[in-house]
């Protein structure tokens, strides 16, 4: 009998998890190890965060769904890996913490013959001094990352509107807390969701918009920016944007990098070296992402975390991670199976994996100060190398080491994201977006790097709708309901 | 009064933008129109996400 450990509960984790039990039966055990007890569903935080969900709406408790799927649950944060065992023992396993399941603060050793990183993020907000410290979010600003943070987030928001509503003016500052963030997306559906709540409650003249963001273009998203087909042109992402930002109301500033946030106030640099200072009454600011932290010791028990995880805390797959300059930079050099090159029964899927560079191109202002989106990985990507992780580890257990490995290259694979502004069914409208593929391709598609035919986008309540459709169906999927394994990632 | 009145101003950052004029915005929340665009947007996605698995 083999042991497939995953560590994270989240996209990726959870559907290499579910798969896994459901491909290898009861011949074999999978572990999952996540310190969170609920699922959450974490676009439709989004929702939470201007009050129009409630945190329950968007998350469910774990335990229940993995005794069904007969996966072994264990409510605990991985700490440290050892790929090669111990000096009493060549089985390697992992050290985990608990967090609950009336163990809190125990560690176990946890061994076994696959694992799949599937960590996500760590929110950094200690990057930017006053955006928050090495405890998680300051107390300045707010949050949609997580449901508690968006709830809270709905709150500060509330009160907003009460004031307004008593004539005093409030400014919203929203987007990115420090110049190498990513996950633009979020922040970008947050600030329209705010508009449309502001518009909602008879106040939006009450209120000053403003957008602050690492882009060097409005409309990057962390991707490059994309074309769309628009009236016999290939249109930059940049238009569309620019257009959306200019309809509502919403001003902008991008090339910034958030380099502290005190009360009321952000300061920061531009790309081209000069500094600034934006006042705000409530602003959501996304942290820098790292990895989880993970250490890695060998037999001897040597610190060998800079051979199986790069600088940034993420694990190193299968990349080319030696592509240097941004001229350099080939579709061929993202990963495809997310096997980690040193161990070989060690897999990375979703965020946790180490990306070999950025997508967007990097800048730097005179000052030295690096302003660029790091590359996202959303929650399509995640879940289809989430499950063709897990497809591999079934595999090489069930046929043997030899066994094919599977590959999901984000440079051949596409996203669809919908931005929804609103959540009422007729009062709502949506950025719908598929880009193809997620990393551009220069070499087969030059130019502009994507398919034309499959990259494109709209606004409006058929998107709204589709956003609508995508929470309740992906949380009916991850109750593992009748028919889950049918529901594309 | 529509966007394109409510929020351009000469030389502002959003004068060299393009803004959708009241017509565009109209059939964003037009249900018959937006039905069919929801047929041909899901259509489209699930062709992406096939190309994708
Ligand atoms: C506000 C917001 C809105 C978004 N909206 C969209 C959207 O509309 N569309 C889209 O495609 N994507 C969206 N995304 C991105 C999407 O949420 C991510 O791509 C996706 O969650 C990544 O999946 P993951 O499994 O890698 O990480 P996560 O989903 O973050 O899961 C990581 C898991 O690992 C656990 N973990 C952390 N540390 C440890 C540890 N030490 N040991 C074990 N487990 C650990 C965490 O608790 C968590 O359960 C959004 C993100 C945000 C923040």
């Amino acid at each position: 009998m083999a042991r497939v450990v995953v560590l994270g509960g989240g996209v990726a984790g959870h559907t290499a998890a579910t798969f896994a039990a459901d491909w290898l039966g009861k011949d074999h055990e999978v572990v999952v190890v996540t310190p969170n007890s609920k699922w959450n569903w974490i676009p439709s935080n989004i929702w939470v965060g201007v009050g129009q969900m409630s945190k329950e709406e968007v998350t469910f408790e774990l335990a229940p769904v993995y005794a069904k799927a007969g996966i072994t649950y264990k409510q605990a944060k991985a700490v440290s890996l050892n790929p090669e065992g111990s000096t009493n023992s060549d089985k390697p396993f992992v050290t985990i913490e608990y967090t609950g399941q009336g163990k809190a603060g125990q560690s176990e050793e946890v061994t076994y013959d696959y694992l799949i990183n599937a960590t996500g993020p760590k929110l950094n907000f200690a990057a930017t001094p006053g955006l928050g410290d090495a405890n998680g979010m300051g107390e300045f600003t707010v949050s949609v990352c997580t449901a508690d943070h968006a709830d809270h987030a709905a709150h500060e928001f509330a009160k907003c509107i009460e004031k307004m509503k008593k004539g005093e003016r409030q400014k919203f500052l929203i987007g990115t807390g420090h110049g190498m963030c990513t996950c633009q997306g979020a922040a970008f559906e947050y600030i329209f969701n705010i508009e449309h709540e502001l518009r909602k409650a008879g106040v939006r003249d009450m209120a000053d918009l403003q957008w602050i963001s690492n882009e060097s273009f409005l409309g990057d998203f962390g991707i490059g920016g994309l074309h769309m087909k628009r009236g016999g042109y290939a249109a930059s992402s940049r238009l569309f944007a620019e257009s959306l930002y200019s309809e509502r109301g919403v001003k902008w500033l991008i090339g910034a990098h958030v380099n502290k946030v005190e009360k009321g106030k952000v300061s920061y640099e531009l790309l081209d070296g000069s500094m600034g200072e934006e006042s705000f009454d409530f602003a959501m600011l996304i942290p820098p992402f790292a990895g989880v932290g993970l250490k890695a010791y060998d037999k001897a028990g040597e610190d060998i975390t800079a051979t199986v995880f790069a600088p940034n805390g993420f694990m190193k797959v299968d990349a080319n991670y030696n592509a240097g300059a941004y001229e350099n930079w080939k579709a061929s050099d993202w990963p495809r199976t997310y096997q980690n090159p040193t161990y070989k029964n060690l897999f990375a899927a979703g965020i946790a994996f180490a990306p070999p560079h950025p997508i967007s191109k990097p800048m730097t202002t005179p000052n030295g100060t690096q302003i660029f989106p790091t590359p996202p990985r959303t929650g399509m990507p995640s879940g289809i190398i989430g499950k063709a992780v897990a497809h591999s580890v079934c595999d090489l257990i069930k046929k043997g080491p030899n066994a094919h490995l599977h590959e999901a290259s984000m440079a051949e694979m596409g996203a669809a994201c919908v931005a929804s502004a609103g959540k009422g069914l007729f009062d709502g409208t949506a950025a719908a977006l598929t880009v193809y593929p997620v990393v551009p391709d220069f070499e087969k598609y030059p130019g502009i790097g994507r398919d034309l035919d499959y990259t494109f986008g709209e606004i409006g309540l058929a998107g709204h709708w589709i956003k609508h459709i995508l929470h309740h169906m992906f949380i009916y999927k991850a109750k593992l309901n009748p028919g889950w394994t049918l529901i594309p990632e | 009064m529509n966007e394109i009145e409510k929020y351009v101003k000469p030389y502002d950052d959003n004068f060299t933008t393009m803004v959708p004029t009241s017509f565009v915005i109209k059939m964003r929340t037009c249900k018959i129109w937006q039905l069919f665009r929801f047929i041909m947007i899901n259509i489209k996605m699930l062709i992406v996400v096939r190309k994708s698995h």
